[in-house]
């Protein structure tokens, strides 16, 4: 018998996922409700089974995403019985701040970035799983499995602690804490390939639908709910669309689709020319704005 | 296509690990952009996104810069070069490939043996136009000290000399010298143009005379040795499981051979032998489980078992239990790596304090030689004696790369500041056992009513340590204790006489006026220690030497300007003219103690009265 690579991708995300829940004092999963932290949750479950994931799972509500989202968010939680924290930045929402006048970049910021640090802040965390994955993004390839942030959550992306064979660093002061990726080997089409194997629900929003839509910026953005005011120039359409990735729904573009299972999105994909955060509105703020972003505190 | 077949040929793909290596410029990024473009993993926003950043920082003119798609930081982008270690990855038809991208500038060293330790195989650039540089031979060298068996040499810019079959072997020959007693199992020379693409993937005409395999066929045929039908089981345990109900499991990742339900195998420790009732494994409960799979195992028996054991098969073999050994040692930190302090070593799946007790050697790395040397540099690569403060479980590098690697961290600041592997126990110390006499330290010191204990005192020269210690010794003398006084000064004409005032020897001097202020606690004096002990780390190990409330860190705070103000031996004067190199305070640093049991503010009151508040502090702690 040999391992696959999928395998050894798998052993290697549990084996990450053991070692936070031995040493730290009060670890949590952040869960942003998309693929791959349906994953990341699967594989936790897994590493633990058969007892319970020893530690809380976080989602940072902007307030902003699809209901689609809220909705598997609430039923997940509730099928297997998850210690779930929901984090809203009650400030930012007494100031109004939202994606459409606010701008992507300012919501992502005090939604986003501020929120995850005022909810790391409140709880105490000393680790937090994120499920990004090097080969999203740049920057990302660049960061360590184990990331170091300092008391005001920063990441410092030129000092960064060499991370040899698998003995990873855990020693950290108080008030610091770390970022855990435990899928940064793993590529979109691994998470894929993961996800049918293993028979993983997802938000249906993966799947192509007719959808009401309308186009802004060159991108089509889906009317989830009355928020999103149209504009006069613009007109509902009736599309059968997907998305590759998910976030807050004004900022996150559909494709045109026809794939409805998760063999028709695997080979869309194969066939596919563009990247999964080519959805994405806020990685294209300016160059190199991911890694700013997180250099601040975010994911 | 059929999605079955394709996830069949997926999982029929071999995953191998490899980085790139060798100096700068000699095409590293530009190498792997290249694998990249021509193996179609780039997306085509990611390629727009690159020739927009090609125009802003690119090197290649008006043609679109490869590397751009491999450097991710911004000042890496800004400045053309790689500063830390990539991830890519892309596959072919018949390989799953990850890619470390690692630096090749000298300061970067570090990020390079960071790729390198989790690579099968490396790839070392070399620039045709330059030949072998000493990065060539440093990074040659990092990747056999890592056990790295498979090595391809990629003679890279064959474009720019004319394809020149002669100087491709010129370096051939030249690389072959170098590096002829290193232990590689394969060994291969292409001559290849990353910016062009030649023989990367795909064979070029304009190279007619190498008629051996490009690039890329040549990795998608190496062959990993994995041997798990010879290697014996072991699985360091990682993480105990136990539910609310009865079910108790032992995890963690199997690091070599296999296990069956049913074998019967030991806890390393212990020598405790059990037998393995159940499996399971991340596709669930099996009848048996292999190398690299993260598995949960239940045992027939309650035994103790913790994170830090070792469960392995009964058979005989080379593990040890030790608190010993000897180890080659990469230095990963701007600040030195001194002999005799105290660092923390992280193994697998245990970490304890220890020290470097000696370093026997460190290595030239470009000409390969063993120099005498007291302390490790930054990117500096040496061979040492390590002794732990608890026994762990090891094994030597070449037998199992798991079970032979640590990482050094600093115990005040967490960072990583080294890496080694080891070669061999060292069975010193277990030779020596600890004699229990009749007499104990609770009988001598009862004699006179006292507990003995360490008075340490530290502070910058000339803050009035040896003033007020000299006072509280009068007083206690009075009040009939028995009392010992180690001023610095003193030691250093007699004990520590052959001691300087380098870092090295500085940590040298206090870890023998630490043994002997132990001896004496143990004699059952109130020991009192006037020394400047500027490093926190060295106050820690002393501490660490007594019991808990033995130890008594006095800070006597005075500014360095009221220091240099006094300066009652005229040494800070000598220092500001430059007669007196390495004077604490002035081109040598002082660490503030974070948290002393006692601070003396000489600014506010007078040595008596400070003299008196410590004798109230160990009247208060049932000292006397």
């Amino acid at each position: 018998m040999k391992l696959s690579h999928i395998d050894k991708l798998e052993s290697e995300s549990i084996h990450i996922i053991r070692e936070v829940a031995s040493a730290f004092d009060n670890p949590v999963m952040l869960y942003s409700i998309g693929k791959d932290s349906s994953v990341m949750l699967h594989l936790a479950q897994k590493a633990f089974y058969p007892s319970k994931i020893p530690f809380k799972l976080m989602h940072i509500d902007t307030t902003w995403k699809f209901k689609e989202m809220i909705n598997f968010r609430d039923e997940t939680a509730k099928k297997y019985n998850l210690d779930l924290l929901v984090h809203i930045n009650k400030e930012g929402v007494a100031n109004n701040i939202n994606p459409i006048s606010s701008g992507s970049k300012i919501h992502t910021d005090v939604m986003k970035t501020q929120s995850l640090i005022q909810a790391l802040d409140k709880y105490k965390f000393d680790a937090a799983f994120g499920g990004a994955r090097r080969d999203e993004e740049k920057s990302r390839a660049k960061e360590r499995i184990f990331s170091f942030r300092d008391k005001k959550h920063r990441w410092d992306p030129k000092n960064q602690k060499p991370e040899l064979w698998n003995l990873f660093n855990t020693n950290i002061d108080k008030g610091e804490s770390v970022r855990v990726f435990p899928l940064s080997n793993w590529t979109e089409i691994d998470i894929w390939q993961y996800i049918y194997q293993e028979n993983i629900q997802l938000v249906p929003l993966y799947f192509s639908k007719i959808r009401s839509i309308i186009r802004r910026n060159d991108m089509m953005i889906m009317v989830d709910d009355d928020r999103l005011k149209i504009k006069e120039n613009e007109k509902i359409e009736q599309k059968k669309v997907r998305f590759r990735t998910l976030g807050c729904y004004p900022l996150t573009a559909a494709v045109e689709s026809d794939a409805t299972t998760v063999e028709e999105i695997i080979i869309e994909l194969l066939e596919s020319k563009y990247s999964e955060r080519q959805g994405r509105l806020i990685d294209n703020d300016q160059i190199g704005s991911m890694e700013k972003k997180k250099q601040e505190g975010y994911f | 296509m059929d999605i079955e077949t394709f996830f069949q040929n997926q999982n029929n793909k071999k995953q191998l690990k490899i980085l790139t290596c060798g100096s700068v410029d000699d095409g590293k990024s530009t190498l792997i952009g290249r694998l990249l473009f021509d193996s179609k993993n780039i997306y085509s926003d990611q390629l727009s996104q690159t020739k927009i950043e090609s125009e802003k920082y690119g090197t290649q003119g008006k043609q679109i810069d490869l590397a751009l798609l491999i450097d991710g930081l911004q000042a890496e982008r800004e400045q053309g070069i790689t500063i830390d270690v990539a991830y890519r990855y892309f596959e072919t038809k018949k390989c799953k490939f990850i890619i470390a991208d690692t630096p090749g500038h000298e300061e970067y060293t570090r990020n390079m043996v960071t790729g390198a330790s989790n690579s099968d195989v490396g790839i070392i650039l070399v620039d045709a136009t330059k030949g072998i540089l000493d990065q060539t031979k440093r990074h040659t060298f990092i990747l056999s000290l890592l056990g790295i068996e498979n090595i391809i040499v990629a003679v890279n810019k064959m474009d720019l000399i004319n394809y020149d079959e002669k100087k491709f072997k010129d370096i051939i020959s030249s690389f072959k010298k170098f590096s002829s007693e290193f232990n590689f199992n394969l060994q291969k020379f292409i001559p290849i143009s990353a910016l062009v693409g030649d023989n990367v993937f795909q064979k070029n005409s304009n190279i007619t005379w190498y008629n051996e395999k490009s690039l890329i066929d040549e990795l998608e045929e190496i062959s990993l040795n994995e041997p798990i039908e010879e290697e014996i089981f072991s699985l360091p345990v990682q993480f105990v499981n136990r539910s609310s109900s009865d079910f108790r499991g032992y995890s963690g990742t199997i690091i070599s051979g296999k296990i069956k339900v049913n074998d019967e195998v030991q806890v390393f420790s212990s020598k405790e032998k059990i037998k393995i009732i159940k499996i399971l494994t991340p596709k669930g409960e099996s009848d048996f489980a292999i190398k690299g799979q993260a598995v949960t195992l239940t045992l027939d028996k309650e035994v103790d078992i913790s994170r830090g054991d070792l469960l392995c098969s009964v058979k005989n073999h080379n593990y040890f239990l030790s608190d010993q050994f000897a180890s080659h040692i990469i230095w990963m930190n701007k600040e030195q790596m001194i002999p005799e302090r105290n660092y923390i070593f992280k193994f697998i799946n245990f970490q304890t304090i220890g020290k470097i007790t000696d370093l026997v050697h460190k290595i030239n790395i470009n000409s390969f030689e063993k120099i005498a040397s007291k302390f490790l540099n930054l990117n500096e690569i040496g061979y040492a004696k390590v002794a732990l403060n608890k026994n762990t479980i090891f094994n030597a590098y070449k037998n199992n790369k798991k079970l032979g690697s640590f990482v050094i961290i600093d115990q005040f600041n967490n960072q990583t500041v080294g890496a080694g592997v080891i070669e061999h126990e060292l069975r010193r110390a277990s030779n020596i056992s600890w004699h229990q006499m009749s007499i104990n330290k609770n009988l001598r010191s009862s004699i006179n009513g006292q507990k003995p204990c360490v008075l340490w005192f530290t502070g910058l020269s000339g803050s009035g340590k040896s003033t007020i210690a000299n006072i509280i010794e009068q007083k206690l003398h009075k009040l009939g204790k028995h009392t010992y006084l180690l001023d610095g000064d003193n030691v250093r004409h007699g004990l520590n006489k052959d001691l300087g005032f380098t870092n090295v020897d500085r940590v040298e001097n206090i870890r023998r006026i630490s043994e002997v202020s132990r001896l004496m606690v143990d004699a059952g004096l109130i020991t009192i220690v006037s020394f400047i002990s500027p490093f926190k780390s060295e106050r820690k190990m002393a501490r660490g030497l007594v019991e808990i409330d033995e130890f008594i860190e006095i800070y006597v705070d005075t500014s360095i300007e009221e220091c240099e103000k006094r300066d009652p031996k005229g040494l800070y004067k000598k220092a500001r003219s430059g007669k007196l190199k390495n004077f604490t305070g002035i081109d040598s640093n002082y660490e503030i103690p974070s948290s002393p049991e006692i601070i003396l503010e000489t600014k506010i009151k007078s040595a008596e009265e400070l003299a008196d508040e410590v004798i109230l502090y160990l009247k208060q702690y049932n000292k006397i």
